[in-house]
């Protein structure tokens, strides 16, 4: 498979590469960048495990193509915060007890991040509905809906 | 039952309390690392072509042009396949199933593993893959439970349930004044943890090293090592940790053992991960069920018997029968009791333990079936069964390790606000016109006990190394088990290193059956007594100790010292102790399991009371759990935060295995039509809503050293059966299959 030039923001940092047509952006954060804390879960866009921010929007990485992000800005859950200064809804997800096995937590993360950008103030109903491109089969549902609200609350929603 | 500790196990400040999961940082930070994360250098991937028959021969695979596409480096078929030596037809542990690992050129069901194929990446494989293009010689499908003969299950252990019969059947049949015969149907299910089965397997001579997910580590060696004709020791699993198992991840499964073949064909590591279409196949899953339950009731609405007869559908060449009718044991106080199994065997892969089996879908049918005798008798379904509580377990006549099931029902109803509910269906409609209705169901769950054992190091710091293959597939062992660990040392949690997740540490047993808290735990619990023990012999016999002389004199552990008990003025730091003693660190060692006997005397079960209120558009009959109560009582609980996301997610999953969850066969190909996440439906997040959990008080002095009963699965059990009656009440349909779909109500 041919390759492209790419040239990419990813958490702050410019990269350039080399990539074939077909290699999906999950693939390329996952395997050529080493940022794994992306999860591949259904790889047809239902799960949201793979989820990342395009932009500031949050795309589905699984559904996505790494040519196709020539000239953007991708956020991935290691761009987010880090340890010793994590984003509030890290600390939140942590306090609510908003995982459980934490695979789908990353995913969870970001979209969140993208719904608490639309909508800083949300109710629990339209946390659920702004959920709903994810899957948890854990399920930490509940604390999920409770690290979004408090945080939220906080007003670090926006 | 008393409700006092007969020998109260002291514990400290660490356990009982709601600490927030200490593994939470990495997994909120992406930094905790799942197996297919890893990527050693010169990785090779790996990608199975999955049968698209459910019965026949693979009559031809293009290999050539697989083989011709760039980046692909092997493609393994029946032809070329290199030797195994273990049979892939033997059970080497615990739990196993037959694999297939094209060991010729025959399919069992769709989804079966027919080739394997290597490349230089994902993409490479892949496309070799696609291009294998197989052709079959295919026969007739039979993946519906009316396709074939059922057939009575012979007992034998795993996965082939014996039947259980108490008191006169025939005389309670004939002794009920009213009686109901009702069948259920329950869909089969699969796990489908958020992380699929995957594995990286390296070998360097006849050493394997792994990252696989394993609910069972050591078990698991043992399993890999049968296959390629090496000792157990030779083999390494890493598994810190697991993307959910729910019972599909304690044993090699046909994909993993063809991926850890190919990487020793090619000396190169090879990583495999299964998609999420693969995860409908070799990895197992719960079985569907035809059950029929005949229950009669005395003038007194007494049970006079129980008669659950489960038919379940199996593979054609395995054995395992969803013991779904032993649900009915143990339970409810009817004069007679009789669970029978019967199987069919089908064009399926394998079914297998999924998170509460036989319970989850026993229960399912036996508390609808309550339901519908309440109905019969004409009195409340909480009256009704409280006039059918067991004071000892039915048929036996055995005690309850402990029960406080009574407890469960009066708080759970008072929370949800059971007391007004009218008994007749169609009787509550809400503001916007939706029918409402409320059901309740009764939850049981055994609490076995699986071995395990642990070490506990106390180091010259006063600091102490705790350590045990435990494993963490989210219900947070990492938590969990090192508050045990720090309580039975005495030491403040962030004094206590705690390392799981590893095969060469000492065996952690099986997370598994909801014992794992109670097995692991009760191991690392020993091992810190031990550390205490000897810490209190040498203190005894040191004459600078405080401690010196106590002789005898029991010795309690707190914040880092040893005091002699009742004696607060007479204590040693343990720094100090070793310091004097010269030892740079002292060791203890522990184990747990049930004596046999003890299991023998005593009826041990966690309960529950779950309720729940379903609203449904009267028109286009939408149904939605608006609302839901469980009260559990499960012995101690060890992190209030922990249990309680265990029990929501249990109570979900009843949820989902009531209005979502199904796997549809065609009936022509035999494949399964919605094996991915846009047709399979699991609940998202606005499907939950008002869940809420209460923990009933429950000390419980013989089910194990701790106390713990354990509450990983008991959420799903009574749930099912709750918002089954709940839609009931609501419309005065009664669905006898789940899930419960649209249609059903609206053709009913
Ligand atoms: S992996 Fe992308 S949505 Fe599931
Ligand atoms: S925490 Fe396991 S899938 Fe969400």
């Amino acid at each position: 498979m041919s390759g492209h030039k790419l040239s990419l923001v990813v958490n702050g940092e410019r990269v350039e590469a080399d990539v074939p047509s077909n290699r999906l952006l999950s693939e390329f954060l996952r395997d050529d960048l080493a940022l794994t804390g992306t999860k591949r879960g259904c790889e047809t866009g239902v799960c949201g495990a793979c989820s990342v921010l395009v932009d500031g929007d949050v795309v589905k990485s699984c559904l996505s193509l790494a040519v196709q992000m020539n000239g953007r800005e991708i956020t991935t859950v290691e761009g987010l915060g880090r340890v010793g200064a994590l984003h509030p809804l890290q600390q939140q997800f942590m306090e609510k007890g908003g995982l459980q096995c934490g695979y789908c937590t990353p995913g969870f993360l970001m979209a969140a991040v993208d719904l608490l950008k639309r909508n800083p103030n949300p109710d629990d109903a339209e946390i659920r509905e702004g959920l709903s491109g994810n899957l948890c089969r854990c399920t930490g549902y509940q604390g999920i809906v409770d690290a979004i609200r408090s945080t939220a609350e906080a007003g670090h929603g926006a | 039952m008393p409700d006092t500790l007969a020998h109260p196990v002291r514990f400290g400040s660490n356990a009982g309390q709601p600490v927030t999961r200490r593994d939470g940082i990495a997994k909120v930070t992406g930094t905790a690392t799942f197996t297919a994360d890893n990527s050693p250098e010169n990785l090779l991937h790996a990608v199975y072509v999955p049968a698209t028959i459910a019965r026949g021969r693979v009559t031809h695979l293009d290999v050539a042009a697989a083989e011709a596409h760039p980046g692909v480096t092997m493609v393994m078929t029946p032809g070329n396949r290199p030797a195994l030596q273990g049979d892939p037809s033997a059970k080497p542990t615990m739990f196993s199933f037959r694999i297939e690992v094209l060991q010729d050129d025959s399919v069992r069901y769709a989804g079966q593993p027919i080739a394997l194929v290597l490349g230089e990446t994902l993409e490479a494989a892949t496309e070799g893959a696609r291009l294998l293009n197989p052709r079959y010689a295919a026969e007739p499908a039979r993946t519906r439970i009316d396709d074939d003969e059922a057939a009575p299950v012979e007992p034998g252990g795993f996965g082939r349930p014996a039947g259980v019969e108490h008191g006169d059947v025939a005389a309670g049949h004939a002794a009920a004044t009213k009686a109901i015969d009702v069948t259920y149907e329950t869909s089969a299910q699969y796990h489908n943890a958020m992380e699929t089965h995957a594995v990286v397997a390296q070998w360097e001579g006849d050493k394997l090293s792994l990252d696989v997910p394993s609910q069972a580590l050591l078990m698991s060696c043992a399993g890999y090592a049968y296959f390629f004709g090496i000792p157990a020791e030779n083999v390494t699993i890493r598994a810190p940790y697991l993307g959910g198992g729910f019972g599909s991840k304690a044993i090699p499964t046909g994909p993993q053992v063809l991926a850890i073949l190919a990487a020793k064909e090619t000396g190169r590591p090879v990583k495999l991960m299964l998609t999420r279409q693969q995860m409908f196949g070799p990895v197992g899953h719960r079985g569907a069920t035809r059950q029929r339950l005949r229950l009669g009731i005395d003038d007194g609405a007494a049970l006079t018997v129980i008669d659950h007869e489960g038919l379940a559908a199996t593979s054609s060449f395995d054995d395992f029968v969803e013991p779904a009718a032993n649900a009915s044991q143990g339970l409810y106080a009817a004069g007679a009791l009789r669970s029978a199994h019967r199987a069919v065997r089908l064009d399926v892969g394998t079914p297998g333990p999924m998170r509460a089996p036989g319970e989850a879908s026993g229960s399912a049918a036996l508390e609808c079936a309550m339901d519908e005798m309440a109905e019969a008798a004409g009195i409340d379904p909480l009256e009704f069964r409280l006039r059918n509580y067991a004071e000892t377990e039915p048929g036996t006549g055995k005690p309850y390790s402990s029960k406080a099931l009574r407890e469960c029902y009066m708080q759970g109803a008072e929370r949800f606000g059971w007391s007004g509910r009218p008994l007749l269906p169609r009787q509550m409609k809400d503001e916007n016109g939706l029918l409402t209705g409320w059901g309740m169901g009764t939850a049981l769950f055994p609490c076995p006990m699986f071995a395990a054992d642990a070490r506990a190091t106390l180091r010259s710091d006063g600091s102490a190394l705790v350590e045990t293959s435990a494993i963490d597939m989210g219900q947070g062992a990492w938590t969990a088990l090192a508050q045990i660990a720090a309580d039975s040392l005495g030491l403040p949690l962030d004094m206590v290193e705690f390392r799981a997740g590893h095969s060469s540490l000492p065996d952690g047993g099986v997370a598994g059956g909801s014992g794992h808290t109670a097995t692991a735990g009760g191991a690392l619990h020993a091992a810190g007594g031990d550390v205490i023990r000897q810490l209190g012999e040498i203190a005894a016999a040191d004459p600078e100790s405080p401690l010196h002389g106590a002789g005898n004199a029991a010795f309690s552990a707190r914040d880092g010292r040893l005091y002699v008990d009742g004696d607060d003025s007479r204590s040693d730091s343990f720094a100090d102790i070793l310091a004097r003693a010269g030892s740079a660190e002292l060791v203890g060692n522990g184990s747990a399991s049930r004596a046999p006997e003890d299991a023998e005397k005593f009826s041990m079960h966690s309960h529950g009371a779950v309720f729940a209120e379903v609203k449904v558009d009267p028109d286009l009959c939408q149904v939605r759990v608006t609302r839901m109560v469980g009260a559990f009582a499960a012995g101690r609980i060890i992190n209030p935060k922990l249990a309680e996301s265990q029990l929501l997610g249990g109570m979900i999953w009843g949820i989902s295995f009531a209005l979502h969850e199904e796997a549809k066969h065609d009936p022509r190909t035999g494949r399964i039509v919605n094996a991915d996440f846009a047709g399979y439906h699991v609940p998202v997040n606005a499907d939950v809503t008002g869940l809420e959990v209460l923990t009933v008080h429950e000390d419980d002095p013989y089910v194990n050293a701790l106390g713990i009963k354990g509450v990983g699965e008991i959420g799903i059990v009574g749930s099912v059966g709750a918002i089954a009656n709940a839609i009931w009440h609501a419309t005065g349909h009664r669905i006898r299959r789940f899930p419960i779909r649209i249609e059903d109500l609206l053709t009913a």
